[in-house]
């Protein structure tokens, strides 16, 4: 008896009463979105809305089973966990319903459930086991190889299923590990990543390599302030631009400048690389790295975009990136939901009066797109404070997460933390045109019974872990 | 206990702030200060209404229509948009059983309930009239405009096809087509479907909640024009199909006939046929399965797709190739007796004067004299063995399109056949025959296999002695007559045959049929013509009547090919079809009213 009153108390009431006011935000626009005057009732169960409350009854009964367990049982079962929705994960390969070109869900009868929400819980446990393990070390090769393991493993297999949008959540775990002591270089590395992939989209190959040729030198004198070196560095690459231009001209290659410029990179990177390394001369052989890797990457996005990603998802970012404008083709879900968010202005239309989410022009407006419902209906104010909520959430999460005395409980924290951000992030963020179009579901809002449980499980287990931070120490 | 990274929570956390905040900054500039997205009918919603196209029309070579469009109304629902309505009132002005509409208006439901789905289609213009007037009382309901095909005449079904709704394969590969369109199903409307079908449209209305139109959306900015379709021009002659299907009727097979100078098809039959009226509309579904289940199978288009052994008609191919090879003229005798005496006379032949050239063995169709010319081609010496002067005389019967596709502009054309040294290596082990054991291929049977297209094509080549067109069904597409879709039928074709005397030989042979031989009681009244008679063994029953011809002898402006099934000697029932078809053709009318009546009359099916 004494333990559970210890429960009682010591759980984090605000963390749970956030968790209930989304959940039920979220039933209130499901209902909105998909709300038809013959079928008022809100429980008939034919409808989404109706399904939607079974679905969230059952979340109370796993949240209040979760509370049942010792707290140890989930860091003591954590491999096993992970090995069976491994399998699971395997077995929908096999025997799961294909929709929509996916194989991801399980079919039992009309019941349908996707093992892949499952493996986020199953794969922040065996990270926080792992990290969490005595005399683990982040910087050891092995134990990032291991880490890679436990992340890329799940993440392969939902790529094989055709999910990438579910694949790409597993990306969210950098800011778990940079919590844990992942180089900084890791964060700012993805960065550079990002903005060298919306230039590269955005702006010529050839303008670029001609830019970052430029700023190098610029740079270096900035850092170094020796000209002659500069001007040593830019006499190499002229040759080399001049030795390439000249073999392209006598031997008629019909290669274009780009290429031409890129090899002449390539060679006078590796005589600086060698002169700088003798003569030991400051930032010279970073920059030329950085240089180098960059044009490298310019290239390789080209070359990724158009040989790797599938016709829909170019057609997506061309489509966010403005190259490519088509409201009634591939543009439109992304057009008719900012239309629906833009038309709601500051105060909303109210509930149930929204148009535009209502007949459908929102292609799954009560799953991936239920931010819509939200933006027209319920305005500027509306979103406002549904953002501020998530907010919140995320920062208690950070704040619980870091008064755990148990690493394992900390770790699983910033990983709870982690996935709901890059969920809200990426939906949100596809609602309002800011992010390619991927299909995942905002957490606690989005219809579905699968996504919902699976969020359920992963923020309670971190509650349930939390309550009991005064007597774990493992 | 100290952690060195505990300061990494104020970074994570800045991280979700900053997020958090560009986010509202982006909803802010959407939601308050962008007004592009806040269009004055907020309260409206949007209703797209396909605009179809009508349907290139398809003319004969003389300008008559062979099919045409008129107007149809498909009553369509937004289960979504509707209100409670009076069920008997609608289904009373549709005139259309309750449980009908009942079970319809679900099965719309299940199919989406906010995409538009058809509930009746078709409907006749007077029940659109006052279905158009009490439309307001169904809200969710409304009427789209469709055309369907008309045909003038019941006539040509074979070759113009029929159009049907969308095959859900082709809506998930084609993003131009979408459930419920039309498409062309075979025939030229499968062909030229691309010219045919014109583009769709669309008009964007917003709609109050009283079902009525408020206007176009965003003044039309998102609407398309509806283009309609191209019009084609077939190298048909109407009036000549409609004489060659009622020549056929009561028959079991088929006519073509080619005007060899440019390679176009004057007609096609294949008999039993169809009215095309049939496949059209409501009704469509339910005449389609009863001539499926057709035992005489009227759906089977046996001008193009079926193989039939050439018979007597590769007699002169023979004659050609035999030349060519250099192993036969005009002057080379071989003896008969009742059959090919060195194996013990088969293959059989009937009682005629032997020894006869060639001019008269093409004649009188003798059987011994082509198995004789066909081993000396396949011993022919100056080749290495029988096995590459076989292949040589495979690619010399193979270029004139025997047992290769034409390349016409039918669909689902068929290849037809002639063995291959691997086929017979295969039946009788590799190197382990030669010509005494195919010898029957001498006279186009066997495995040989031809369809009448094929067969007409090579009376045309015969008849330009020496090249063809690629036969083909269409003339010009809209008001282009460069087109580059048809630029392929413009270009001559020759066969492998390189001496034009070599045709003039067996055409001698062809006329002295028609003068003396197996097709002289067809003559025609002042136009002088060349024939073959044929008769194609039929494994299955009764063997089947062919006749091929051209005429007129010079000059020729008509070839054709007439094969009639289970019907016997060529000369009685293919033959004067064909001479009919020919003096109708070249004359404009018929003097032989009697061998009409008879031949229209007869009934070779049996029922």
């Amino acid at each position: 008896m004494k333990r559970k009153i210890n429960i009682f108390k010591s759980t984090d009431w605000l963390i749970v009463c956030l968790y209930i006011i989304l959940v039920i935000l979220g039933w209130i626009n499901i209902y909105a979105a998909v709300y038809n005057e013959q079928y008022s009732s809100i429980f008939d169960f034919s409808q989404r809305y109706g399904k939607q409350l079974v679905w969230i009854g059952a979340a109370f009964i796993i949240a209040l089973t979760i509370f049942l367990f010792d707290s140890n049982f989930f860091s003591f079962f954590t491999w096993p966990i992970y090995g069976v929705m491994l399998f699971f994960l395997i077995s929908v390969l096999i025997f799961g319903k294909e929709t929509n070109g996916q194989r991801a869900w399980f079919e039992l009868g009309s019941f349908r459930l996707q093992p892949s929400e499952f493996m986020k819980f199953a794969t922040n446990l065996a990270l926080a086991k792992f990290l969490s393990s005595y005399n683990f070390k982040i910087k050891n090769i092995r134990s990032l190889f291991f880490i890679g393991l436990i992340i890329f493993l799940p993440c392969g297999l939902i790529l094989l299923q055709n999910d990438t949008g579910s694949s790409l959540v597993y990306l969210a775990f950098v800011f778990l590990l940079y919590r844990e002591g992942l180089t900084p270089y890791v964060l700012f590395f993805a960065l550079m990543t990002i903005i060298l992939f919306l230039i590269a989209m955005l702006v010529d190959k050839l303008l670029i390599i001609q830019i970052l040729l430029i700023l190098a030198p610029i740079v270096f004198f900035l850092l170094n302030t020796k000209i002659k070196i500069v001007g040593i560095g830019i006499g190499i690459f002229t040759v080399a631009v001049a030795l390439f231009y000249g073999i392209n001209a006598v031997f008629a290659y019909k290669y274009s400048t780009y290429y031409v410029f890129f090899a002449a990179l390539f060679l006078s990177a590796i005589i600086i690389l060698i002169i700088a390394n003798k003569k030991r001369i400051a930032f010279a052989s970073m920059i030329m790295i950085f240089l180098v890797s960059s044009v490298t990457f310019t290239f390789a996005v080209n070359y990724i975009f158009t040989d790797v990603l599938e016709k829909h998802q170019q057609d997506r970012i061309n489509e966010l990136l403005g190259i490519t404008s088509d409201p009634l083709g591939t543009g439109y879900n992304v057009n008719q939901s900012k239309i629906a968010i833009g038309s709601g202005g500051f105060a909303g239309k109210g509930f149930l009066q929204g148009t535009q989410t209502k007949f459908n022009f929102v292609p799954e407006q009560s799953t991936d797109f239920i931010f819509c419902t939200v933006g027209e209906e319920r305005g500027f104010i509306g979103t406002v404070v549904v953002i501020s909520l998530f907010t919140i959430m995320l920062l208690r999460l950070i704040f619980l997460a870091e008064r755990q005395r148990s690493v394992f409980s900390r770790i699983y924290g910033y990983g709870v933390a982690s996935i709901l951000f890059f969920h809200i992030v990426v939906n949100i963020g596809m609602t309002i045109g800011l992010a390619p179009v991927i299909g995942i579901p905002l957490p606690f809002f989005s219809y579905g019974g699968s996504s919902l449980w699976s969020f359920t499980i992963l923020l309670f287990i971190f509650i349930r872990l939390d309550s009991n931070r005064f007597e774990s120490l493992a | 206990m100290i952690n060195p990274y505990s300061n990494r929570k104020y970074i994570i956390g800045g991280i979700f702030i900053a997020f958090a905040l560009i986010f509202v900054f982006r909803l802010f500039y959407l939601q308050i200060i962008d007004s592009s997205y806040k269009f004055s009918a907020d309260n409206n919603s949007q209703r797209r209404i396909t605009k179809y196209p009508a349907r290139g029309v398809i003319y004969d070579r003389n300008g008559k229509i062979l099919v045409f469009n008129e107007a149809a109304f498909d009553l369509m629902v937004i289960p979504q948009q509707t209100k409670l309505f009076d069920t008997v009132d609608l289904c009373h002005i549709l005139e259309i059983e309750k449980n009908e509409f009942t079970k319809k208006f679900k099965d719309a439901k299940l199919y989406s309930t906010y995409r538009p789905s058809v509930i009746v289609s078709q409907i006749s213009s007077k029940t659109y009239a006052i279905l158009q007037e009490k439309l307001f009382k169904f809200p969710g309901f409304f009427v789209q405009g469709r055309t369907l095909r008309k045909y003038p005449q019941p006539i040509a079904s074979h070759i113009l096809g029929y159009v049907g709704e969308v095959d859900p394969k082709i809506v998930a590969e084609n993003a131009y087509y979408k459930q419920g369109d039309y498409i062309g199903i075979s025939g030229i409307e499968r062909t030229y479907e691309k010219f045919l079908r014109g583009q769709k449209g669309v008009s964007i209305f917003m709609v109050d909640v009283h079902n009525k139109i408020m206007g176009s959306f965003a003044e039309g900015k998102f609407d398309t024009a509806a283009v309609i379709g191209t019009d084609i021009k077939t190298t048909i002659d109407a009036n000549l199909q409609l004489y060659g299907e009622k020549l056929m009727s009561h028959k079991k097979g088929s006519i073509v006939a080619i005007d060899p100078s440019t390679g176009e098809i004057l007609m096609v039959v294949s008999s039993p046929s169809y009215d095309p009226g049939l496949l059209v509309g409501r009704i469509r579904s339910t005449n389609y399965v009863n001539l499926l289940k057709d035992t005489l199978k009227p759906l089977f288009n046996r001008a193009i797709m079926a193989s039939y052994p050439p018979g007597s008609t590769f007699k002169l191919v023979m004659a050609l190739i035999g030349q060519q090879e250099g192993v036969l003229n005009a002057n080379t005798r071989y003896p008969c007796s009742k059959g090919y005496a060195p194996l013990g006379g088969h293959p059989k032949c009937h009682p005629h004067a032997s020894p006869l050239d060639l001019s008269n063995a093409i004649g009188h169709s003798c059987n011994s004299y082509f198995s004789y010319v066909f081993k000396s081609v396949i011993e022919n010496k100056k080749y290495h063995n029988t096995y590459v002067a076989f292949e040589a005389w495979r690619n010399l019967a193979l270029s004139f399109c025997i047992g290769k596709k034409t390349g016409s502009d039918f669909s689902y054309e068929l290849r037809g056949n002639i063995p291959s040294i691997k086929y017979y290596d295969k039946i009788f082990g590799k190197r382990k025959w030669k010509a005494s054991t195919v010898i029957s291929l001498g006279i186009g049977q066997a495995e040989m296999g031809i369809t009448p297209l094929q067969s007409a094509n090579v009376v045309a080549i015969i008849a330009n002695r020496g090249w063809y067109y690629i036969p083909h069904i269409v003339k010009s597409i809209g008001s282009n007559t460069n087109d580059t879709t048809l630029a392929r039928f413009k270009i001559k074709n020759y066969t492998l045959i390189t001496d034009t005397n070599i045709f003039l030989n067996v055409i001698r042979g062809m006329s002295d049929a028609v003068e003396s031989g197996t097709a002289a009681a067809l003559k025609i009244e002042g136009i002088s013509f060349c024939a073959k008679t044929g008769t194609a063994e039929n494994p299955h029953g009764k063997d089947h009547s062919v006749f091929v011809a051209f005429a007129p002898t010079n000059n020729p402006r008509i070839a054709i090919s007439v094969l009639v099934e289970n019907a016997g000697y060529g000369a009685t029932w293919a033959g004067p079809i064909a001479s009919l078809i020919m003096e109708k053709y070249l004359t404009g009318k018929i003097k032989r009213a009697d061998l009409e009546k008879h031949i229209m009359e007869t009934n070779l099916i049996g029922d």
